[in-house]
């Protein structure tokens, strides 16, 4: 299995000699949107705790470094590490605000939704960030300010945030940390019982998930030089996020990346097949299906669906 | 619209975050109706509401009825799959721009006492009214109703009792999604309307239930007299693009301090 992944990896990074500009950008989705989903993994997927909002990460994050980088001539390179350090106190006030009063399931999901929700019109209502009219980035090209004239460097840093991201939550997943979450996830009051602190534990993986997920925020900004509120704060982005561990195998670590590897080029297809004359939310339902579907059918994801294929066929 | 809600949380415990696309679509009939067809809102609502009825009878039967005793987790999952389908089914079929439905009675206004109030809302105001009070009759007098509630306290008990619990579910949802068709029918000649607002209306509905209290019919009334009040002071005062934060700040409040609402009994 480990010497798969690594040949895996090494196919990737060798990947962009051979492919066109338009297969690099595909597979910059692709990675991108498997490392949001590792980080909401980590507090959806492992501790349970359905996070319907974590486009208000990206947005902050990405606000963050946009506007330091334009106002204050801080490269994205720190300010990534600033709109993470945001994104992740915004994480801390609708994690406390969750857990110490004890939101749960639909509750918890719609707490989230309404910071998501509040984040999103007080930036379409803020002229210094652009309000409706959103924010631009100018190119320049110089990759101190995380601008590349290469796609093949977006490639490789989107490669890289989501193996760092995947290294993370592996990392967590054999210590006890990531015992203790799924251990919340699967009865939360037993594993207080047993004395564990469940609300220092959610309030962790809250923090992790949304300093990576801001970090993605600035990948976003400077990727495609545009911020709309409706776009990096909105629904339809929390939706991407969360349906790719899930269609996956959320609580494993390779389901965010095997649902990004199904769905991403899925999405790209249908928004060009569909994206003219009218057509535009036809690849959101098809992830509504998508859901449905998976929810019926493969209710614990695509990874350990496809694992007990592996064992069976190993078996015989 | 609130009251549909709660009929199929108080009785299922199952959160329909497809609600507010829902009542969407049960507008876009009554528009349908009434160009195409010529047919009044106000009269066209019962066609909108017998629709959705079916509709969430299927969605019912065909999807929730599988999973009714999997994890919230999942049935949050599912609902929000239904919703998506809903609104950008919507999105595709109408196009995004807002819609208005016309009736002859939106420019007819009367004097009632010393207030000015024009008939459109009167009408809508009057029939939401008796929708609600016919449904609190339906469920506190028939024997259908009385298996609801049954059914809503304890499922096991109404399922030992020789109630089918399933038929009670899919009737509570189907009359939940017809009594949102109807509000949506009703409404669409006062208020413009357009795919993009389901959400909008989900979180108003919530709003509305959970401070009325979860599953409690008068406090899903007194709720949504509460949840428009606060929204209308907020346009006053605020900004009218900001007034969606005072509703989306109001849940968040409700959701810590009073999770139960205040009508209802207790904590879940």
């Amino acid at each position: 299995m480990r010497w798969l992944l690594v040949a895996a990896l090494a196919v990737l990074l060798a990947l962009p000699a051979w492919l066109n500009s338009y297969a690099v950008t595909v597979f910059i989705f692709i990675f991108f949107y498997a490392f949001l989903g590792q980080a909401w993994n980590l507090v959806g997927g492992y501790a349970g705790q359905l996070s319907a909002g974590h486009a208000a990460f990206v947005g902050v994050g990405a606000y963050a470094s946009a506007l330091l980088s334009a106002q204050a001539g801080l490269t994205p390179w720190i300010g990534m590490l600033v709109g993470g350090a945001l994104a992740a106190a915004l994480g801390t006030v609708v994690g406390y605000l969750g857990f110490r009063f004890g939101l749960r399931g639909f509750y918890f999901v719609l707490l989230t939704v309404a910071f998501a929700e509040i984040c999103r019109i007080v930036a379409l209502n803020t002229d210094a960030v652009g309000g409706a009219l959103g924010f631009y980035i100018t190119f320049t090209g110089n990759p101190r300010q995380f601008q590349f004239q290469d796609n093949r460097a977006y490639y490789y840093i989107a490669l890289g945030l989501m193996v760092a991201a995947t290294g993370i939550v592996a990392a967590i997943e054999r210590r006890r940390f990531g015992a203790y979450l799924i251990a919340i996830r699967e009865d939360e009051q037993a594993c207080e019982a047993l004395g564990v602190n469940t609300f220092r534990y959610k309030m962790l993986a809250m923090v992790v998930s949304s300093f990576l997920t801001g970090v993605g925020g600035t990948f976003y900004a400077f990727y495609l030089f545009s911020l709309q509120p409706n776009s990096v704060f909105g629904i339809p982005l929390s939706v991407e996020i969360v349906i790719r561990p899930i269609v996956g195998g959320a609580g494993t670590v390779l389901g965010p990346i095997l649902g990004s590897f199904i769905l991403s080029p899925l999405a790209e297809a249908s928004r060009i097949y569909f994206g003219q004359g009218g057509w535009s939310g036809a690849h959101l339902i098809a992830y509504g299906l998508l859901l449905i579907a998976v929810v019926l059918f493969l209710p614990q994801g695509a990874y350990p669906a496809l694992r007990r294929l592996w064992v069976k066929a190993a078996v015989r | 619209m609130a009251v549909g809600l709660t009929l199929i949380f108080g009785v299922m415990r199952v959160v329909n975050f497809a609600h507010g696309d829902m009542m969407v679509w049960g507008m876009y009939l009554a528009w349908l109706l009434a160009t195409r067809a010529g047919v009044d809102p106000y009269v066209g609502f019962v066609a909108c509401a017998a629709v959705l009825f079916g509709l969430g009878v299927l969605i019912q039967r065909l999807l929730v009825d599988r999973i009714v005793d999997a994890p919230h987790e999942m049935q949050i999952l599912l609902m929000l799959g239904v919703a998506l389908v809903l609104e950008n089914g919507a999105l595709v079929a109408f196009g995004p721009d807002p819609q208005r439905v016309r009736s002859p009675l939106r420019a007819a206004t009367i004097w009632l006492g010393p207030v000015f109030v024009d008939v459109a809302r009167l009408i809508t105001f009057v029939l939401a009214m008796a929708l609600t009070l016919a449904l609190y009759l339906f469920l506190s007098r028939t024997d259908l109703g009385r298996t609801m509630r049954a059914a809503a306290d304890n499922a096991y008990g109404a399922l030992v009792i020789g109630a089918d619990v399933r038929r009670v579910y899919a009737v509570a949802f189907g009359i939940g999604a017809a009594c949102v068709g109807a509000a949506g029918a009703l409404v669409s000649p006062i208020v413009p309307f357009q795919p993009a607002g389901g959400l909008g209306l989900s979180v108003a509905s919530f709003n509305i239930v959970i401070i009325g209290g979860m599953g409690s019919l008068p406090g899903a009334f007194l709720g949504g007299l509460l949840v428009s009040v606060a929204e209308s002071l907020g346009a006053l005062f605020l900004s009218p693009s900001m007034k969606e934060l005072v509703s989306f700040s109001l849940l968040i409040l409700i959701l810590l301090f009073r999770p139960a609402g205040l009508f209802g009994k207790a904590a879940s």
